[in-house]
């Protein structure tokens, strides 16, 4: 049981008008940080970046880059994630920008612990990123105990797991998905509006009718 | 918001309404509509259709409509044996509209069972479960009331399970979704009774509205067309154009002034600015659900009131009911494209009175078929448990299941039991220095074995709708709320209730509640419906007395 579901089954245990929309939404801490609502930033992939350097935003972009690969279909990198993290942790999730201060030079560390020789997280190949992630992801099938980054902290990998993917699928008007990549790749039309029949179970249906009645035809 | 009248606080209005949402909002339309002058305090902003946008950080992550954690504080329990600890409890609309604006909208009424199920089938042990002093029929014609003046979309006669109806819907049912399809096709496979949902959506324009376009940010957003009916859509533009009633947004009630005699004199609120004012009134109204409307009364304690106003009984915050119930996932072959449109299209109500003696718990309810995932929160919770969490294989179920998946929603009775209750936290302060609301819950051992029996259910239909993939988890002790009933209860007998059938406080005259802290039983899971349906009754029994110069308005 992996998913985010079982991690807060908790929130499961709650009354009928918790539907899955409001127990996904409960994103621990991380998106909801900020105390005031900031606005995200309204326009896609600004030029450059706000709170990171351009070196932290190739180490980000990286991990960005293992958590939704670019393989047949685009991912992370050019839904141009890592400039929504930025604007982000200028703006909306101003109170994470501690956790990426620390959590970078920690990922530097246990690059070189793990890959002696190798400065940069950019600079390794894939299976070896991969392998430095898992070694910080709690919640992986784990083949080396994780660690935090201090006691209590929240834990960076998660943070940019879970920045990642409201990066790579947010409305696109609001500072991520550049160019609606991240909904092609799981189906979502763009338009703002739709009309039935929306999908395959519904394009034949032929009008309600009461059970009876059907019954009556056969 | 440009007819409205400024009052001033010293002018002494007939009515101070506080809270703005399903209850509130009615109640300011129908009293100023009579021709009494209204003032309604809502803490929350006032945000039109121009301000609803599909930002999923800013709606779901930074709570624009709804109570803010971090200014709002909760703590919880299990029992009054513990301590509580900080954790967020409940979530609630806070703009001018209340709940209703960001709702789902499911709309059907309660049977006539809800009512008198205590003198059907007897005390339940370790509950206070109790008949209501109205029946169905009582409720009826402000049922139909609802339907007409808000909007409702539906079938009339779709189900046999279905109560006595005086009128038809006004409007036809919404499209139906491919999860709908789905699920009719599967329950009459089993023998059920599937119909077209009833939803406060409309399906078809009215002035100053759209019907739904379908763009699929429905639960938890507010509806930029105002398609949805929500008290900001309908009852509130009503009430401003009478002329006689002001909204004031950003106004946080803490406490209910009263005076030497024991009547309420007004309403004391900050404004945006934290300054406190004492908004003077004949007559209060307190609609600001069922968690705040308890704490305000608690929070109203004075010598005269030294538990808390309105609280002779002891049951002000008791009795808590969120309703048993959760969803259920399933995949299927084919895009549903269920992202499109509203959420939910089908349900049905074969299981709305169980046999006790033959599943061995009390309870009932039904089963919807829906989708109410926006994408982030779909890659959060919405892909079957064995997926990993990041990567290639995860982008890839991503990829497949976002648009082939559908939920069936659950949604039964919860027992009231009165240790779960609302009360003030004795550390834990808000962002003004208010007591915090602190949550006591522990669920009545047969809503959680509704739950589970409801649980496979949905998995049996799945079943027989050939879905390539079905899960869920199991049903467990309730920590969140968002259905806050029962903590305020209706009651003939001054002892063991708050208010009397009028709505009426039994201690203060001139102190009326309505919302969902009104209910004596939870329903079978979609209280909002029943909820307008008591204020528009509320609104004629309130009027009457007026009228007769028993309350002073």
């Amino acid at each position: 049981m992996t998913n985010e579901l079982s991690r807060r089954s908790f929130l499961l245990q709650a009354g009928t008008g918790l539907s899955a929309a409001w127990i996904s939404a409960n994103w621990p801490a991380l998106l909801s940080a900020a105390t005031h609502a900031h606005r995200a930033g309204q326009s896609s992939a600004p030029p450059k970046f706000e709170f990171f350097t351009s070196e932290q935003a190739a180490e980000v972009e990286a991990i960005t880059a293992c958590i939704i690969p670019t393989n047949d279909t685009p991912g992370a990198r050019e839904a141009g994630v890592v400039y929504f993290i930025d604007r982000g942790l200028a703006t909306f999730a101003i109170d994470d920008q501690e956790t990426y201060r620390e959590g970078l030079p920690e990922l530097q560390a246990r690059v070189g612990e793990m890959f002696p020789g190798t400065a940069k997280f950019s600079g390794l190949k894939p299976e070896q990123q991969d392998e430095v992630l898992h070694s910080f992801d709690e919640n992986a099938p784990a083949t080396r105990r994780p660690r935090r980054a201090r006691p209590g902290a929240q834990n960076f990998f998660e943070t940019v797991r879970q920045h990642t993917i409201a990066g790579f699928l947010i409305d696109p008007d609001y500072g991520g998905n550049h160019d609606g990549v991240g909904w092609k790749v799981i189906g979502r039309e763009r338009e703002h509006m739709f009309a039935a029949p929306f999908g395959h179970y519904d394009k034949d249906y032929p009008g309600w009718q009461p059970a009876a009645l059907e019954a009556e035809k056969k | 918001m440009a007819d409205q009248p400024k009052y001033k606080t010293s002018d002494e209005v007939d009515f101070v309404i506080i809270g703005s949402g399903a209850a509130g909002g009615i109640l300011a339309k129908e009293l100023s509509t009579n021709g009494f002058r209204v003032v309604v305090l809502e803490q929350g902003p006032y945000l039109t259709e121009a301000d609803f946008t599909h930002n999923e950080i800013e709606i779901l992550a930074q709570d624009k409509l709804t109570n803010h954690p971090k200014l709002q504080p909760n703590t919880f329990r299990k029992t009054p044996d513990d301590k509580a600890k900080p954790q967020r409890a409940v979530m609630y609309g806070r703009c001018v509209g209340g709940t209703s604006v960001h709702f789902t909208a499911n709309f059907w009424r309660f049977h006539e069972i809800d009512f008198i199920e205590r003198s059907k089938i007897g005390a339940i042990p370790g509950t206070t479960f109790a008949d209501w002093p109205i029946t169905y029929a009582d409720l009826e014609p402000y049922y139909t009331k609802v339907e007409w003046e808000i909007g409702v979309s539906g079938l009339a006669g779709a189900s046999p399970f279905d109560p006595p109806r005086s009128k038809p819907y006004p409007m036809p049912p919404l499209p139906v979704k491919s999860s709908g399809v789905i699920f009719e096709r599967a329950a009459r496979k089993l023998g059920w009774h599937p119909f077209p949902a009833p939803m406060a959506i409309l399906s078809q324009p009215r002035p100053g509205r759209s019907a739904c376009i379908n763009c699929g940010f429905c639960l938890a957003f507010g509806c930029e067309v105002g398609a949805k009916s929500s008290s900001l859509a309908t009852a509130i533009r009503m009430a401003e154009r009478t002329g006689r009633c002001e909204i004031r947004p950003n106004s946080y009630v803490h406490r209910i002034e009263t005076d030497a005699n024991g009547r309420a004199v007004g309403a004391v609120y900050f404004d945006e600015k934290r300054n406190t004012h004492l908004q003077k009134a004949k007559a209060v109204l307190v609609c600001a659900n069922g968690a705040e409307t308890p704490r305000l009364l608690l929070l109203s304690a004075n010598k005269q009131f030294p538990n808390g106003l309105a609280n002779s009984s002891g049951f002000v915050g008791k009795n808590l009911m969120l309703n048993s119930g959760g969803p259920v996932f399933g995949q299927f072959e084919y895009p549903l494209n269920d992202y499109k449109g509203y959420a939910v299209s089908r349900i049905f109500h074969d299981f709305y009175e169980l046999d006790h003696d033959k599943v061995g718990f009390y309870g009932g309810g039904g089963l919807d078929a829906r989708f109410d995932f926006t994408p982030i929160g779909f890659a959060f919770g919405g892909l079957p448990p064995d997926t990993p969490r990041w990567g290639k294989d995860f982008k890839a179920a991503l990829a497949h299941s976002f648009d082939r998946t559908m939920e069936i929603f659950c949604h039964g009775t919860s027992l009231p039991v009165e240790n779960n209750s609302f009360s003030l936290d004795p550390e834990l302060k808000d962002a003004w220095g208010l007591p915090a609301l602190r949550m006591t819950y522990k669920d009545h051992p047969d809503d959680i074995k509704l739950g589970n029996w409801m649980y496979a259910r949905a998995h049996e239909l799945y079943e027989a709708a050939g879905a390539k993939k079905h899960w869920g988890f199991p049903a467990g002790e309730s920590q969140f709320a968002v259905h806050l009933l029962g903590t305020c209860r209706m009651g003939n007998d001054p002892k063991t209730s708050v208010i009397n059938a009028d709505h009426r406080t039994h201690d203060v005259k001139n102190l009326f509640l309505c919302d969902g802290s009104s209910l004596v039983t939870s329903g079978r899971g979609q209280p909002t419906m029943t909820i307008e349906a008591l204020a528009f009754r509320a609104a004629d029994r309130i009027t009457a007395l007026a009228k007769r110069g028993e309350i002073g308005a």
